[in-house]
């Protein structure tokens, strides 16, 4: 692995947490591969290898309906995240594929400024970094805690 | 209701005996709350625990809860399932210290009392003293110091506890008409796929009367009118059984009627360009072969079955204060899908849940109305949709099955049956 590779994960984590941080969703799917997967689960059904993802997507199209529906569909309480995202681990890369892990912190910031600390736990991601711009063909969001305050709209 | 008649009667006064308006104070008066463990979930109810699947050998346990009471329930060496209070009967500690697991016997983290896996005490740390000194009285007997203990039922592969000897068997509780409509979906042995928890920040009623309330679906949640899974206008219609407390909402693709009656009143959720990039999240099998594309089904006082095309789900309501209530989904298919049709309930399963596109709402409407009600001693809310009365009616413009909640909630509560 060169430091280019990781250059490029980097840029897409940070990209990542501040399309979503920043209310750039449209950005969001954009991210990852078109037949990629993109699940929310959490460490007590990862640990029981349940498959059942809180958001389970299979491809770009479903994340793309994710933020339309969130858009013109759903309807919530105005609220925005703040991601705090750890240093990266980059375990491997095999065929322009890496294999990644991160911890992250997300804060929800509500419209009346009232702040809880939404979501704790580890990104495992496989990103294929062949390209230009690095995307995620797999991103695993392992949750520490199985809760979720009230909803969750926005993606993690 | 003779579990009643040594108890005085109180608790927040309603302004009439019809259950037409629900006095805001219900879901705000502390001493309402209290009364509320007693008659209801202490009362002649069956309360949901888990599922069987989830004790799958002699000696596995689950730790849940009924309202705020923290329960075990255990399958025994001989394979029969037992439910207590998760409460030691010495001090007071809590027992099962995690979610579930497999134990031979049940043993206290404070002072080693130890208990056998249907809930009687068994042993007694230095019962005799050590060195022939100190010890429990001669007088003490194990026998009688067993945990509080549940009767249980099973329905199913579902579990059921009491702690009243005046509740019914289970088959007399829940009606002809909802013990069917749980066999048509619950018909051969399931496994789990997962499960969260949503916090909600509202009283447990407000929940539980929301998913009572097919009036709301088509208008609130945008998701489910556009794309025809649930209409006013599809086929389908609401059970209530005799009781109140138990329904069944349902609806069937009915292609014959048009959509006049939306486009009329300009309805926000009536978007007809809305059109998604992946339409697999929506394809769905008939897999009870009655066309039936979504049954929601209640059992009083807090046990949901959601069947969403083919994403099934279990939700047990369980309060955990006077305004806050954890939610937690159980997602399930069945021990003999394939790949391809776990993977179809995975995907349908982004309907429901936490995040659901159908459902999320729901996690925040509850709280909407929490807020709105603080302080408010005087106004009362509106069940007027089709009628006053707690029936089953054939179509879904109606607030039928929530006034059937508040009659049987009245009836145990007040000890009489209300007008309804």
């Amino acid at each position: 692995m060169n430091a280019e590779t990781r250059n490029r994960i980097e840029a897409l984590m940070g990209d990542y947490a501040a399309a979503i941080d920043d209310d750039r969703l449209e950005e969001w799917p954009d991210m990852f591969v078109d037949d990629c997967r993109y699940v929310v689960t959490s460490r007590q059904n990862h640990l029981e290898g349940l498959p059942h993802g809180t958001i389970y997507a299979t491809s770009k199209g479903m994340l793309t309906d994710r933020v339309s529906a969130l858009r013109d569909a759903n309807i919530y309480e105005a609220q925005s995240y703040r991601h705090i995202v750890g240093s990266i681990q980059i375990l491997g890369v095999d065929n322009g594929v890496a294999t990644v892990r991160s911890n992250f912190l997300v804060v929800r910031i509500m419209h009346n400024g009232e702040m809880i600390l939404f979501a704790t736990g580890c990104y495992q991601d496989k990103i294929d970094v062949s390209g230009e711009k690095a995307k995620f063909r797999e991103r695993l969001v392992i949750c520490d805690s199985q809760n979720f305050d009230t909803l969750l709209a926005i993606p993690l | 209701m003779s579990h009643l008649a040594d108890k005085p009667k109180s608790g927040v006064e309603w302004t009439s005996d019809k259950v037409t308006h629900v006095p805001y104070r219900v879901y705000t008066d502390e001493d309402q709350y209290a009364l509320e463990k007693e008659r209801i979930f202490k009362g002649p109810v069956w309360n949901y625990l888990c599922l069987e699947a989830e004790l799958p050998e002699p000696g596995s346990f689950v730790v849940t809860r009924i309202a705020e009471t923290p329960i075990v329930v255990t399958r025994d060496e001989d394979g029969s399932l037992h439910a207590f209070v998760n409460r030691c009967a010495h001090r007071g500690s809590l027992l099962c210290l995690q979610r579930s697991g497999k134990a031979q016997q049940i043993t206290c983290v404070y002072h080693a009392w130890s208990y056998n896996l249907r809930g009687e005490l068994t042993g007694v740390a230095f019962q005799r003293g050590v060195k022939r000194e100190g010890g429990m009285p001669a007088s003490f007997s194990k026998d009688d110091h067993h945990l509080r203990r549940l009767k249980v039922t099973t329905f199913c592969g579902l579990i059921f506890g009491t702690f009243s000897d005046e509740t019914p068997d289970i088959e007399t509780y829940l009606g002809e008409e909802i013990a069917r409509r749980i066999k048509r979906v619950l018909h051969k042995p399931v496994k789990v796929l997962g499960r969260n928890t949503q916090i909600l920040h509202n009283n447990w009623k407000l929940y539980f009367e929301n998913t009572k309330d097919s009036y709301h679906a088509s208008l609130l949640h945008l998701f489910f009118t556009t794309f025809e899974i649930n209409r006013l206008n599809q086929k389908g219609g609401i059970v209530v059984d005799e009781s109140g407390g138990h329904h069944a909402s349902y609806s069937q693709i009915d292609p014959a009627i048009g959509n006049e009656e939306y486009g009329d009143q300009e309805l926000r959720s009536a978007n007809q360009d809305y059109s998604l990039a992946d339409p697999s999240v929506l394809e769905g099998i008939d897999e009870f072969g009655d066309g039936v594309t979504l049954q929601i089904l209640t059992v009083f006082p807090g046990f949901v079955l959601q069947q969403i095309r083919n994403a099934i789900a279990i939700r047990q309501v369980l309060p955990s204060g006077i305004d806050s209530t954890d939610l937690m989904w159980t997602y399930i298919g069945f021990e003999d899908d394939d790949e391809e049709m776990t993977e179809r309930r995975l995907k349908q399963s982004n309907l429901a849940g936490p995040a659901g596109y159908i459902s999320l709402e729901d996690g925040a409407v509850g709280n909407f109305v929490q807020r709105a009600i603080q302080g408010v001693d005087e106004d009362e809310s509106i069940v007027l949709m089709g009628g006053d009365r707690a029936e089953s009616q054939p179509y879904r413009a109606t607030e039928t099955s929530v006034r059937g909640f508040w009659k049987h909630y009245r009836t145990l509560m007040e000890g009489k049956v209300p007008d309804a």
